[in-house]
């Protein structure tokens, strides 16, 4: 049983830690009144921002109706899934009648016809959520091996950190909708893209947009992490004759490391935000165009859409921020375990 | 990506069976005579607006896979994005407004030599005021059995623009791109009544087109008109549907004119391309125009029978995606003026019928002459130039090749195609100024304007000057 609490614990959900302790039989008294703390109070909680919202949506009017109630958006959230399920036969029926033409090019013995594509209709929400993911991925890792290195050189070398400051200081507040343009411009002329590209450009584009205004948080805190090690540690190093490769990876990093994710998770919090503005903005796919399209339509469905994904992308995002937190738990040590 | 296509392929396949009878209708198993296509997996961007209904039905009746093509429709953010990807490659085709590939292959904006094989519709626009707009036209408006008499004249605006210019407060209104359908619209309806819509020149008012301007019209978006209508930042606009039915439904405008009464069957979409992709791929294009022209007979079929299926496959979000009573209310045949003021206009979209898809040069002539009238064009141009640039952007060759081998595939009707004609409508006299135009003479009917550029009249930052 403890070694289900540890693992609860580690990866962060630890609404159900005393639950398991109840199962366990470990003091009930104790750990219903936890239980009360870590579970009861954040339901009522939401209950109550629910029941709010119920009752103040529907004062506030706009053209397109009241603003929708939770009752609305979960209507919108069914139908989006709806919408997922057709299109998901639509393309099975697709593939079906590209299957029928192939077999006829064989048939006819034209096999130089025979080719199987994509089918080419238009991505549901399902697909945009999943892109949206993709691309943040994308952006994140390109930020974390851009990052993490320049902050260890910052932390281990202060003429490079001072070199690196301004830098540092200029670009880290600069807004990613101000990044976009320059950075379609550069990808557009220097991305050639062909049938067998591996990625498409506005791929490409938000992936980048989000490297550019994600690095900053995991570089400051490497170079932090890695300035702070404790210097008795660096002096053993020194005495022990050990090769720099062998400093940085034996003794650097994972003294560093508590920090290190402390970045990674802000990075990767700024990165889902700036995403979405991006999506939005150059109208790549993704949750952010969906938004826009959605907002584009005027429809009288359209808010609760919006809506929906509005509270897609908060849970994406929490998510993502359990995930960190639980890798982060996984690789250093904390005081706690 | 293509990895997991062959993957989630291999998936999709094992699940097929189920569902291959519901939709395997649309193929009917017979494909057509195919062509040796270049290319067969196409991009078509479009705007969303009930007008790019061509390409909705072409996608989803079939047609461009009975055609052998796979094609992904994409809406754009805005008409200069649009015309951006058709440039550089990014999107094959487009729904685009009929200037477009007049002004950018005569260098106005964007330089790039576009061209049309298929015009996609007739009318399709209105213009709409504000409700506070509206409140101040109606004294000025003759009425008859307690409604409006329709047409109504700008004429009726004009106390009003004139009251706002005394107060020295801007009267704004909206249009989606500098050489749009729309832009010519309002300016033709406003000079009609009186107004000074404003040159296109040198300088900071003249990029705008705001040079000795009554009325400052500006650029919004389509989708983005009602929204800046109820901001107050527009006073009224001119647009294609549904977001001039939007506006009544959404209760804050009035439209009092449609298109179908500035100019009665004026065009209006083309399906554009770029020249070189047009050279490089005849038979993919050929292909694509035979597509566009099938979907329009359907969408016209019967006396508009099909319509209503139309509006229900337009109304998804990933086409037009405002509501369906929104998008049924002009698409089948009727307009809402002030709210309940409901009228028949049968030919208010017409995607087929009259010839609608035909590239007359007469058209592209027209655009070009608005062009002119407002200072886009500079000089003065001979009619020689206007009917050169006119067979440099309209192929009509291309569409009647396409027309002619689904005739031989007995798709559609040669009675519905105009053979033997030389390019040029007969002159058309249903104008709201009651002024005749021949595509022949475009000097000639430059000269009948009353407001707008005369021969040898120059736009300075200053205003118009006589060289």
């Amino acid at each position: 049983m403890n070694k289900v609490i540890n693992v609860l614990e580690v990866s962060g959900f630890t609404w159900f830690v005393p639950l398991a302790r109840l199962a366990s039989g470990e003091e009930p008294k104790e750990q219903l009144k936890q239980l009360w703390l870590v579970m009861g109070i954040p339901i009522v909680a939401f209950i109550v921002f629910l029941t709010l919202w119920g009752q103040l949506s529907s004062k506030v009017v706009t053209s397109l109706g009241t603003i929708p109630g939770p009752s609305a958006v979960y209507e919108q959230a069914v139908g989006l899934w709806e919408d997922h399920v057709y299109q998901r036969e639509k393309a099975t029926a697709f593939y079906d009648r590209q299957e029928k033409r192939n077999a006829k090019y064989r048939e006819q013995g034209k096999l130089d016809k025979i080719k199987y594509r994509e089918y080419t209709g238009a991505p549901t929400y399902i697909d945009q959520i999943w892109t949206s993911i993709k691309t943040v991925f994308m952006g994140f890792l390109i930020a974390t091996l851009v990052a993490v290195p320049l902050g260890i050189f910052c932390g281990l070398s202060s003429t490079f950190n001072a070199a690196m400051n301004p830098i540092i200081q200029i670009f880290k507040p600069v807004s990613p909708l101000a990044w976009l343009p320059i950075v379609t411009m550069i990808v557009s002329a220097t991305y050639v893209t062909s049938d067998s590209a591996w990625f498409s450009k506005s791929f490409l584009n938000s992936a980048i947009t989000v490297t550019l205004c994600s690095l900053w948080p995991t570089l400051i805190n490497t170079a932090l992490g890695v300035s702070s090690i404790d210097k008795d540690l660096m002096n053993v190093g020194k005495v022990l004759q050990l090769g720099w490769f062998t400093k940085v990876t034996k003794l650097v990093i994972p003294s560093s490391l508590p920090l290190i994710f402390t970045g990674l998770r802000l990075s990767l919090g700024v990165g889902w935000m700036v995403l979405i503005a991006a999506e939005m903005l150059a109208q790549n796919p993704g949750l952010g165009k969906f938004v826009w399209d959605e907002f584009q339509n005027g429809s009288s469905n359209s808010l609760g859409r919006i809506m929906v994904a509005v509270l897609t992308i908060g849970i994406i995002g929490f998510l993502l921020d359990r995930i960190m937190f639980t890798l982060q738990n996984l690789f250093t040590f904390g005081d706690k375990r | 990506m293509r990895q997991d296509f062959s993957l989630s392929q291999k998936i999709k396949r094992l699940s097929a069976a189920a569902v291959i009878t519901a939709i395997s209708a649309f193929s009917s198993g017979s494909f057509a005579k195919e062509l040796e296509l270049e290319k067969d997996e196409l991009t078509f961007g479009f705007i969303k607006l009930t007008d790019m209904a061509p390409l909705a039905i072409a996608y989803e009746q079939g047609f461009f896979e009975d055609e052998g093509l796979f094609v992904t429709l994409e809406a754009q953010a805005n008409w200069k994005v649009l015309l951006d990807g058709v440039i550089d490659g990014k999107l094959d085709g487009a729904h685009m407004l009929a200037g477009q590939p007049l002004g950018a292959t005569i260098g106005y904006g964007t330089k790039a030599h576009i061209i049309t094989a298929f015009s996609m519709d007739l009318n399709g626009n209105g213009i709409t005021v504000s409700n506070e707009i509206w409140k101040q036209m109606k004294p000025n408006i003759p009425m008859k059995n307690g409604k409006p008499v329709h047409p109504i004249s700008a004429s009726a605006l004009k106390p009003v623009v004139d009251k706002y210019k005394a107060d020295g407060k801007p009267f704004n209104m909206g249009m989606v791109f500098p050489v749009s359908t729309h832009n010519y619209e309002l300016r033709y309806w406003l000079a009609a009544g009186g107004l000074q819509p404003g040159f296109y020149g040198p300088g900071a008012s003249g990029t705008v087109g705001q040079i000795g301007a009554d009325t400052l019209l500006s650029v919004t978006p389509p989708p983005q008109m009602p929204a800046t209508l109820e901001a107050g930042t527009i006073y009224g606009y001119c647009v294609g549907e549904p977001w001039n039915q939007q506006a009544v439904f959404k209760g804050i405008g009035v439209p009092v004119i449609t298109d179908y009464e500035v100019w009665k069957n004026n065009p209006e979409k083309v399906f554009g391309v770029s020249n070189a992709w047009a050279e490089k791929y005849p038979n993919t294009h050929l292909a694509v125009v035979k597509a566009l022209i099938r979907a329009a007979q359907w969408l016209d079929e019967n006396n508009n029978v099909n319509r209503e299926e139309a509006v229900k496959i337009l109304a998804k979000p990933n086409y037009v995606g405002a509501d369906y009573k929104v998008i049924a209310n002009s698409m089948t045949g009727t307009f809402e003026y002030e709210k309940g003021d409901v009228r028949d206009v049968p030919d208010f979209n017409v995607f087929f019928r009259y010839f609608a898809n035909y590239p007359y040069y007469s058209d592209a002539v027209w655009y070009l002459t608005q062009m002119r009238r407002w200072g886009q064009i500079g000089e003065d141009k001979p009619d020689s130039w206007y009917q050169d640039i006119a067979k440099k952007v309209y192929k009509p060759e291309i569409y009647m090749k396409a027309a002619e081998l689904l005739i031989a595939e007995g798709k559609v009707k040669k009675k519905d195609f105009p053979f033997g004609s030389d390019g040029y409508r007969e002159p058309q006299t249903e104008f709201i100024d009651n002024i005749t135009y021949d595509g022949h003479k475009p000097n000639d009917y430059l000269a009948k304007f009353p407001i707008g550029l005369k021969a040898g009249e120059k736009v300075t930052e200053k205003g118009v000057v006589k060289k």
